[in-house]
């Protein structure tokens, strides 16, 4: 009995080792690569510093600069946060809706849907150029199109008041790439509660309310969190089309801190401007988390996973 | 005999219906996807019309005289082949790094206990959430010290520690795999890294596809990082070289369009190969979190 104990043991020390042996890797490159970066940008973020000298510590000083001293700092949260506002409910409520369309049991469904994932997968980079070149205010093909009905179509990128919503509606198209989600979501609602709905003579606007809108409410859920990440992260469209500009109407925080960091080398307040970035984000998160508890249909068994 | 033809006739009606609603909802189908890539068409539009033809009005979808020298000239003026050279070089090291570390890692994950699993599993998690941007100063400053700036050392690094969107997906696939396989292996004698690389690695392909592809499309797409670690024109990768044709043509549309859907082209190729694992993927990950 004794020596059975001591051998499974012997095996549980053995397998643990490997267990460790196994995601070492993965530890190496957390510890490097995510933990100490993290918290040397906590560190930084109180010193002054231009990465080509020695921090010197200075407090909280890059944080009153932000609040006090910078205009810049107000215009880049209130673009990203106009940008989130316009793009979050139209990313989501589009999203839902493709999905839906691309739920129908028709023939041949799966090609539609291999098309309008297409601008999911192509480049951020990509995508700027070629919308750049559809909404140029005198020669591109919207304009032109707009201008045979007879309507003088705005400057789009190029007018400060046009500028943001321009960007916003870009990510329109690219709503194929969480079409598919809802669409696996909705695939997982059970047949079974639509044909007991049906029976009990709930028409179709009922049982889309009240079965196909609760049961998708965690994928929406999670989806709202993912994508409301993802547009508080809006760069690149920024960085190719408009720079910022114009008026910095669409000076996007990320811009900023790329500004900060990679360009002025003000590293020391550039890591305390992506930190501020960071509680906001989480800050979020949080809240609609909090909010979730109203809002999400918890189904009990695999949902909650 | 008339009940036979009442309901010979009603199930016409209903087939007749049926064909109705299916030719409506197709043709809604088919002109809601035109208007969505009318963009892409509009794109290979421009692309082979002539410096003049892009302008004209009403505008034509093809040029009488398609200028196909167009993409000529986009692969001589600039060394498209080398920037598409160089992204695949970087691919090829972080494939190989991904699939050197994510089975292992996953493995340990999905198969092998051991104290503190559920901590490290949680922070694997984690780290999905942080954006980059958080850690780019401090990485940046580590490689400037190593000396490692302006080489693909901090672009292919991190996939040898495996990235965690993958790590998790494997998980995941390795978890659907019964236990029975390692145990009835254990009993044959096959140790426990045995298992991995000899029974449920060669099971797994269809979860690796996709790790493949992915890092195929990532690598092909990812501009924050080049742009930041590499300075010099001869190391850039394809979308920094996108990006920089900009600034040369600024106003030569047509070839602007032949530039991006040059580089656009492989990714879509790919995507057409592996939509199907590709979208399922996503779709599992995206659910569950």
């Amino acid at each position: 009995m004794v020596t059975k104990q001591v051998k499974r043991s012997k095996a549980a020390v053995k397998e643990a080792l490997c267990g460790y042996l196994s995601i070492s890797p993965w530890v190496l490159g957390f510890i490097v690569l995510t933990f100490i970066p993290i918290l040397s940008t906590i560190y930084y973020s109180f010193t002054r510093w231009t990465m080509m000298d020695k921090p010197v510590w200075i407090g909280l000083e890059n944080y009153i600069h932000m609040f006090t001293k910078e205009p810049l700092f107000y215009q880049s949260v209130k673009a990203t946060a106009l940008y989130v506002l316009m793009s979050l409910p139209v990313i989501l409520i589009f999203g839902v809706l493709l999905s839906l369309l691309l739920n129908m049991k028709i023939k041949g469904m799966n090609f539609y849907r291999t098309l309008f994932y297409i601008p999911a997968v192509i480049s951020g980079v990509s995508i700027a150029m070629l919308w750049t070149w559809l909404l140029q205010p005198d020669v591109g093909i919207v304009n032109s199109v707009l201008s045979f009905f007879g309507i003088q179509g705005p400057k789009w990128f190029w007018d400060p008041k046009w500028a943001l919503p321009s960007v916003a509606s870009m990510s329109l198209w690219k709503v194929g790439g969480s079409a598919v989600i809802y669409l696996a979501g909705l695939q997982n609602i059970p047949p079974q509660l639509y044909e007991a709905a049906r029976i009990d003579g709930a028409g179709k606007l009922r049982i889309f309310f009240k079965i196909t809108i609760p049961l998708l409410t965690p994928t929406l859920f999670f989806q709202l969190i993912i994508q409301m990440i993802e547009a508080f992260k809006v760069f690149t469209e920024a960085y190719v089309i408009t720079k910022g500009g114009p008026l910095k109407a669409t000076y996007f925080y990320l811009l900023y801190f790329y500004e900060e960091g990679f360009q002025h080398f003000n590293t020391g307040y550039a890591s305390a401007l992506i930190l501020i970035l960071v509680v906001i984000i989480m800050a979020m998160t949080m809240f609609v988390n909090y909010t979730s508890k109203r809002w999400v249909y918890y189904e009990g068994e695999d949902k909650a996973r | 005999m008339k009940t036979e033809t009442t309901f010979e006739a009603m199930k016409r009606a209903h087939r007749r219906r049926q064909i109705t609603t299916s030719v409506v909802t197709h043709s809604f189908m088919i002109l809601l996807s035109v208007i969505f890539l009318l963009p892409i068409f509009w794109m290979f539009s421009t692309a082979i019309k002539s410096r003049w033809d892009i302008f004209l009005w009403p505008p034509v979808l093809f040029p009488e005289v398609p200028q196909w020298v167009n993409f000529r000239d986009v692969f001589t003026r600039v060394p498209m082949f080398r920037f598409i050279g160089n992204t695949f070089y970087l691919i090829v090291l972080k494939t190989i790094g991904e699939l050197l570390a994510v089975p292992l890692i996953a493995y340990g994950f999905a198969r092998l206990k051991f104290p503190g699993k559920g901590i490290f599993f949680m922070l694997v998690i984690s780290t999905m959430m942080i954006p980059l941007q958080t850690k780019l100063i401090p990485l940046y400053s580590m490689y400037v010290k190593a000396g490692m700036i302006d080489t693909y050392w901090p672009l292919v690094l991190p996939a040898f520690s495996g990235t965690p969107f993958f790590i998790f997906l494997l998980i995941q696939y390795m978890k659907t795999m019964p236990r029975d396989l390692d145990d009835a292996a254990k009993i044959d004698g096959v140790g426990t890294f045995g298992i991995l690389y000899r029974i449920l690695l060669p099971l797994c392909i269809p979860a690796l596809t996709i790790i493949v592809t992915y890092t195929f499309l990532w690598t092909w797409n990812e501009f924050l990082q080049p742009l930041i670690y590499l300075n010099s024109y001869e190391k850039f990768t394809i979308q920094m070289g996108l990006e920089m044709f900009k600034g040369i043509w600024s106003v030569e549309w047509n070839l602007l369009m032949a530039a991006t859907l040059s580089t656009m082209t492989p990714v879509l190729v790919m995507y057409f190969f592996a939509q199907k694992h590709l979208i399922g993927g996503i779709a599992s990950v995206g659910m569950k979190g």
